[in-house]
């Protein structure tokens, strides 16, 4: 059992770093989570001063399928379809760190107590660190939701924040999950819109230009992140590598007699220190490039899904059109055609309002956010870097100072 | 915590010490160059030296040798000095795989490392040979740094490093598995022995964990250069202006570090895995001078035991009264009075040599272990300077982004 409260609060990864205006009016944050063997309860805790809610500050336990309910019951609504809906926390993943930890207890009896210490210690920093990414993950879903003015106001996030019983909506039954089978279909077809395949012709220069943007830029993005993944993971290895090399090192030297059992024992040390130093740039890497990319990734996703949205008003809008000349020509059921072809028209233009100023937003957001993280990222190799100097220095200091 | 050790010194030590070793001598090998087509081609090697010492005719000079020539110096040097205690060191490892690729002429960087590995592999084996005082005396050796031409060795296939390694190896079993119960009069012997088996376990444990780094580096750099790549495609994407130009410099910046750490993972094998591999193979030749020492004991023991049966066949003839069998007996025994004096001289004489050895052979590896990991730890530094450059360039452009 493993409470986030316990783990501490600094160091919080703050990987999306969305800019969230200082909006005190509804105050969201995960304040304590806890991981019990196959499921992690997040407590909810807000703070308002909204007259909707029965008292200023409250809690509640939340599990993970209950933000995927909140956020699907967003997708769903079309009242928020102009709108890029923040992307759903992904899913808490134990499972390789736990079959790691497992592997280790199994035992490997080459290994020493000093080796066997070190590599427990490290398993459980990495299960930690996967443990506060996935309260950060779910913390920054509702955080959003909570800056928007449109999204806050929602009656599901009012339910999700308060209600005090579960929300019944843990594990997809059979019908949902058609649900969301059906919903895959359609999103090809709204590829096809996006893709510009269907033959649908677009009238905004600014979506045009959104549209090959997105397009490319996803792919992109999810390339850019599976690949900082593979260089965060062979620096995790590199970083583990150096706790057998430092046991060799330090059994080598209790066994000198001569002048090199210093020198050994100084380099079993100067790699133990470098271990954690590489373990930190390996962490790093990962909260803010990694982390970064993957949040970004889901959220043009988000953005695509606005498009698609939009286009498939536009579509509607056109039929509606097509429709509107055929009763006229035909000279039959004409109001309730126009009425129609009003309704789409309107909503279309909506649509394409708010989506504007959706695209506009995101473009802000992911600069303000990747310029942060850029900087962060710099600053800490910098400060890595400058430690993992001064200790080679002074171990060389060391070494060449003995006769 | 550790046993104490009784370093007997010798007079003899003690001079060769204060004389200091003035080894004016340096071996170079270089332009690897391959000679011939198929099967039947090898690679030439350019070994230079550059010496003071008046022994030599010339002060520089550089002959051509192929890799069968360094073997069978080797194998000369060893059936000259290894029985009599003397630390000869082991020539590299043949390769079949390695070879055969540069043969069939894949000119690819695999076969140019391989190529890379042996060449540094010759330099280090001779220069280790030539610091070797008594080994530089040598005219095999001699002939093989001046001639300019060398009568081509053959059988290098059981001399080679590993053969030799083997047959090491073997005697090794055979002398455990006969368990020699050697009278030692000298704790030293037994205590340095157990010194050089726990040495040989915790170098070649190092050594396994040290190639691991080494596999990783080169993995950690494979996956930064495809990074880059996606940086840079990512950068393109980006339309906005400020954070497409960072990302493309992003991507620059991983490229550089791309470089770096294939650079270190050069130095973790050459400087610090290779001189792992060297020690753990030159320990072996140490534990072959032990056990030679150990079967001239048996030589001396067995013709003692010899000398006794023969007295004790005298004693018998004496009694039976066959004086032409007498006479023969007596011959006998002086024979072998003479092979007993012999015997006892080699092993005073081996374990005299095996001493003033192991004393320079200690002080050679605290040498080369301090110099090594010196250089190590200053390419370390130099990777970490560098990336303390790259990124100390990067940070006004991620600044930049407006």
């Amino acid at each position: 059992m493993e409470t986030y409260a316990e783990a501490g609060k600094e160091g919080k990864p703050s990987c999306a770093s969305v800019d969230l205006q200082g909006d005190s009016s509804l105050q969201v944050e995960i304040s304590d989570a806890v991981s019990e063997r196959d499921k992690v309860k997040f407590t909810v805790q807000t703070k308002s001063c909204l007259p909707h809610f029965a008292q200023t500050e409250f809690s509640v336990v939340r599990q993970h399928e209950e933000f995927i309910w909140l956020h699907d019951a967003y997708v769903e609504n079309e009242e928020y379809a102009g709108l890029i809906i923040p992307p759903a926390p992904p899913k808490p993943d134990f499972e390789a760190s736990r079959e790691k930890l497992q592997k280790l207890g199994e035992g490997d009896s080459s290994v020493t107590r000093e080796e066997f210490a070190k590599m427990k210690q490290e398993l459980e920093a990495e299960y930690l660190a996967i443990f506060k990414k996935t309260v950060a993950m779910h913390e920054v879903f509702l955080q959003r939701l909570a800056a928007h003015p449109t999204l806050r106001r929602d009656h599901n996030f009012f339910v999700f924040l308060e209600y005090g019983q579960d929300l019944s909506v843990r594990g997809k039954n059979r019908k949902e999950l058609l649900g969301v089978f059906l919903r895959n279909i359609v999103k090809s077809a709204d590829e096809a819109l996006i893709t510009g395949m269907s033959g649908l012709k677009e009238v905004d220069d600014f979506f045009e230009h959104e549209r090959t943007f997105l397009l490319e830029y996803h792919t992109r993005i999810r390339d850019a992140c599976l690949r900082a993944d593979r260089v965060m993971r062979a620096h995790k290895c590199l970083a583990d590598d150096y706790i057998p090399i430092s046991a060799a090192l330090s059994s080598l030297g209790t066994q000198e007699v001569n002048q090199l059992r210093t020198s050994f024992l100084k380099l079993a040390e100067l790699f133990e220190r470098l271990r954690k130093l590489e373990g930190r740039v390996a962490s790093d890497e990962d909260l803010k490039l990694s982390d970064m990319l993957r949040y970004y990734m889901r959220d043009s996703q988000a953005a695509k899904d606005l498009l698609y949205r939009r286009l498939r008003a536009l579509a509607d809008y056109e039929n509606a059109n097509k429709a509107l000349d055929k009763a006229r020509t035909r000279n039959r059921e004409v109001r309730p055609a126009e009425s129609h072809q009003q309704l789409c028209c309107q909503r279309f233009e909506r649509l394409s309002d708010s989506a504007k100023q959706e695209l506009m937003d995101f473009k802000s957001r992911r600069v303000s956010s990747f310029r942060k993280n850029l900087i962060e990222l710099a600053e800490l190799e910098l400060k890595h870097a400058k430690a993992s100097t001064l200790i080679l220095r002074n171990t060389l200091v060391a070494l060449k100072g003995e006769p | 915590m550790s046993a104490p050790v009784i370093f007997d010194r010798s007079r003899e030590e003690i001079e060769e010490e204060a004389n200091g070793d003035i080894f004016d001598i340096e071996i170079g090998v270089s332009d690897p160059e391959k000679v011939g087509d198929g099967m039947n081609a090898y690679m030439a090697y350019r070994v230079t030296t550059k010496t003071s010492l008046s022994m030599f005719s010339k002060s520089e000079f550089s002959v051509k040798r192929r890799f069968s020539d360094f073997l069978g110096l080797h194998s000369k040097l060893a059936s000259k000095y290894l029985h009599v205690g003397y630390i000869v060191p082991p020539a590299p490892e043949k390769s079949i795989v390695g070879m055969t690729k540069v043969k069939v002429g894949k000119e690819d960087s695999s076969s140019t490392e391989f190529v890379e590995k042996r060449r540094a592999a010759l330099e280090r084996y001779l220069q280790r040979t030539v610091k070797h005082p008594t080994l530089l005396q040598d005219p095999d050796l001699r002939q093989f740094l001046e001639s300019s031409e060398l009568p081509r060795a053959v059988n290098t296939q059981a001399l080679s490093g590993a053969g030799i390694l083997r047959m090491v190896n073997k005697a090794a079993d055979a002398v455990n598995k006969m368990t020699i119960k050697m009278n030692e009069s000298d704790a030293w012997f037994e205590e340095k022995q157990q010194q050089f088996e726990n040495l040989d376990q915790q170098l070649r444990k190092l050594h396994v964990s040290v190639e691991a780094l080494v596999c990783h580096r080169k993995e950690l750099s494979a996956n930064t250069a495809a990074f880059a790549k996606s940086a840079a495609m990512l950068g393109n994407s980006e339309d906005h202006t400020a954070l497409s130009r960072a990302l493309s410099q992003l991507a620059e910046v991983e490229e550089k570090i791309d470089q770096l750490h294939q650079e270190q993972a050069f130095a973790d094998f050459y400087m610090f895995s290779e001189l792992l591999s060297d020690y753990i193979r030159l320990i072996a030749a140490v534990k072959g001078v032990f056990d030679h020492r150990m079967k001239c004991w048996q030589k001396w023991e067995d013709a003692q035991i010899t000398l006794l049966k023969k007295r004790e066949a005298e004693a018998k003839m004496m009694v039976a009264n066959k004086p032409d069998k007498i006479q023969q007996a007596k011959n006998e025994i002086r024979e072998w009075e003479a092979k007993v004096q012999q015997g006892e001289r080699d092993f005073e004489q081996i374990s005299k040599t095996i001493r003033k050895e192991v004393g320079r052979f200690e002080k050679e590896r605290v040498k080369d272990f301090k110099t090594v990991i010196i250089k190590y730890l200053e390419s370390l530094v130099q990777t970490q300077q560098q990336l303390i450059k790259y990124w100390e360039a990067f940070l006004p452009e991620a600044k930049a982004i407006a």
